[in-house]
């Protein structure tokens, strides 16, 4: 097998694993909503990668990695029409979608990998807007985030644009992947409003359990699984074998130690330890090592770990004392840890391991870690700023939210006309 | 002593424990219900099969109340669980022979207050 084969099979194989993370996402965001919104949570995860293949391949690979300017791509937008030579990398590349001439592999491996990714970040939102909107308006929302909003921050980054010239590293999508989806959560949770019941007259919170909590469990274990693909994937090639164990072995630790991090938080802060928090911390960690898993040593991700599992918890904390209702927690797994780990690499990453400069902590000085903090910044402000107004649109227009008497009886009946667990009986007077 | 019991629709719950509590009636048992009245059942469609529910999804409330709280409680439910469709539910009322607390012996009005 040549070079060209064993990289492509590595990327798909990868690409395959990501994908695959939908079923992760989609039993997390179950397990986490009550019984009576849970078909309504799968078929929302079902249907906006199905929305997510369309639109990315219709003009978002094209946006975000065709030659074009600082902001988006503007060559070979629409249906991967434009010229591409891959395989062949480097000066040999003769195409518009340059910025990814550095990876041996096929046209369409780069773009299955690529969309996989587009669908993550998407699928990122219906857990803080769950329990609450409306199935057609989720799904108008869908089209606006993986046609435009993702491709755009997506380009910045990692298609040549502004900020991958001001030296923004962000391995596997810390800020282009995770914040990107967690900030269009937090816009979609504040112009919806808190689920009815979520919160007293006194500001202060109630809880609103998750029903199935062995099945949240089975999809971090999924998306654990899945992150093995997205971050040693987004090499694209295996090389010499060093970097893609590098980073599996980072993945993994800060995954783990941040999962520990946070089950110590609750166990000192709420007196027990905290099934739920300790899987979000899991996913803490994961999101958080995501932009330095191929910059920093084993050592390094444990810390990102550790920062991660405390975050998440006081995140999830910060967000119910204002009152915003955030039903999985994705806006502090994802946006939050996103950020953190984005900025991370200015603060614990390697030049011997391809950064420009090094981190503060290994004596490169503040650059790094500026430079960063501004890319992540910015990423997350267009997100969350763009898609305020288009959930505001929305909610003027054919409108967000389901009524009251259809968000007490339940989405899987008002939107679908089906329950998940016909001929049980369950409790639908929360 | 009377016994109250009442078939509520299940997302009326919250407003009527509101209406309640509002009234100072703090006990209360709740169960899940199935059952149908004048409201035959509602359709479901479970791949592109129309299926008729004929038993809907209740709660059903019982309260034991001494005889000077019974007007404010049956209030307090119609209160909390109307919305002028059908499926509202219904209200039985129901006298009460005897009451005792377990954990005391009391009996009669003091073991229900």
């Amino acid at each position: 097998m040549n070079q060209v084969g064993i990289d492509t099979l590595w990327a798909l194989v990868a690409g395959f694993l990501v994908f695959f993370m939908q079923a992760g996402f989609a039993m997390v965001e179950a397990g986490f909503v009550r019984a009576k919104n849970a078909v309504n949570i799968i078929m929302k995860n079902l249907l906006d990668f199905s929305i997510a293949t369309i639109c990315f391949f219709a003009v978002g690979y094209g946006l975000m990695f065709g030659d074009g300017n600082g902001f988006m791509g503007i060559h070979g937008l629409w249906f991967l029409n434009g010229a591409d030579n891959s395989p062949a990398i480097g000066d040999a590349y003769r195409g518009v979608y340059s910025a990814l001439n550095w990876a041996g592999i096929p046209l369409f491996a780069k773009f299955f990998f690529e969309l996989v990714f587009a669908g993550t970040a998407a699928t990122i939102v219906s857990g803080a807007v769950a329990e609450r909107i409306k199935f057609s308006s989720y799904l108008i929302y869908t089209f606006i985030i993986s046609a435009v909003v993702y491709p755009i921050v997506g380009h910045w980054i990692w298609g040549g644009g502004f900020l991958a010239g001001m030296g923004v590293f962000d391995f596997a999508g810390s800020t282009v992947v995770h914040a990107v989806g967690g900030a269009a959560g937090l816009a979609g949770a504040i112009i919806l409003g808190p689920r009815i019941g979520k919160y007293n007259k006194d500001r202060s919170a109630n809880v609103i359990a998750g029903h199935n909590i062995p099945l949240a469990a089975l999809g971090v274990f999924i998306l654990w699984f899945g992150w093995f693909g997205f971050n040693p994937g987004s090499t694209l090639s295996v090389g010499d074998g060093v970097a893609i164990s590098l980073i599996s072995a980072n993945t993994n630790i800060a995954a783990a130690v941040a999962g520990l991090s946070a089950l110590i938080v609750t166990w000192i802060k709420f007196k027990k330890p905290d099934a739920s928090m300790a899987m979000n911390g899991v996913l803490a960690g994961l999101v958080a090592i995501t932009a330095p898993c191929a910059f920093v040593t084993p050592l390094s991700s444990a810390m990102i770990g550790l920062v991660a599992g405390v975050l998440v918890v006081f995140s999830v904390v910060f967000f119910d004392s204002i009152n915003i209702d955030d039903p999985v927690g994705a806006v502090s797994v994802h946006m939050v840890n996103g950020i953190w780990g984005t900025i991370s690499v200015g603060l614990f990453g390697l030049k011997s391991l391809g950064l420009s400069h090094d981190g503060l902590f290994n004596g490169g000085g503040f650059h790094q870690l500026m430079v960063q903090t501004i890319g992540t910044l910015s990423g997350v402000a267009f997100s969350f700023f763009f898609m305020l107004i288009v959930f505001k649109v929305i909610a003027a227009t054919v409108g967000l939210r389901v009524d009251r008497h259809e968000e007490l009886k339940g989405l899987d009946v008002g939107e679908h006309g089906m329950e998940a667990y016909s001929e049980f009986q369950i409790f639908t007077s929360k | 002593m009377k016994l109250i019991i009442a078939y509520i629709q299940p997302e009326r719950l919250t407003d009527v424990k509101k209406a309640l509590f509002a009234e100072e009636v703090f006990k209360i048992s709740v169960t899940n219900s199935l059952g149908c009245g004048q409201q035959k059942g509602f359709h479901e469609v479970y791949r592109g099969v129309e299926e008729e529910v004929n038993l809907l999804k209740k709660v059903r409330i019982e309260i034991a109340v001494n005889d000077n709280f019974v007007d404010r409680t049956i209030k307090a439910i119609i209160q909390g669980a109307k919305s002028g469709n059908i499926g509202d539910g219904k209200i039985f009322v129901v006298t009460l022979e005897q009451c005792i607390r377990i954990r005391t012996g009391d009996t009669g009005s003091s073991a229900i207050g």
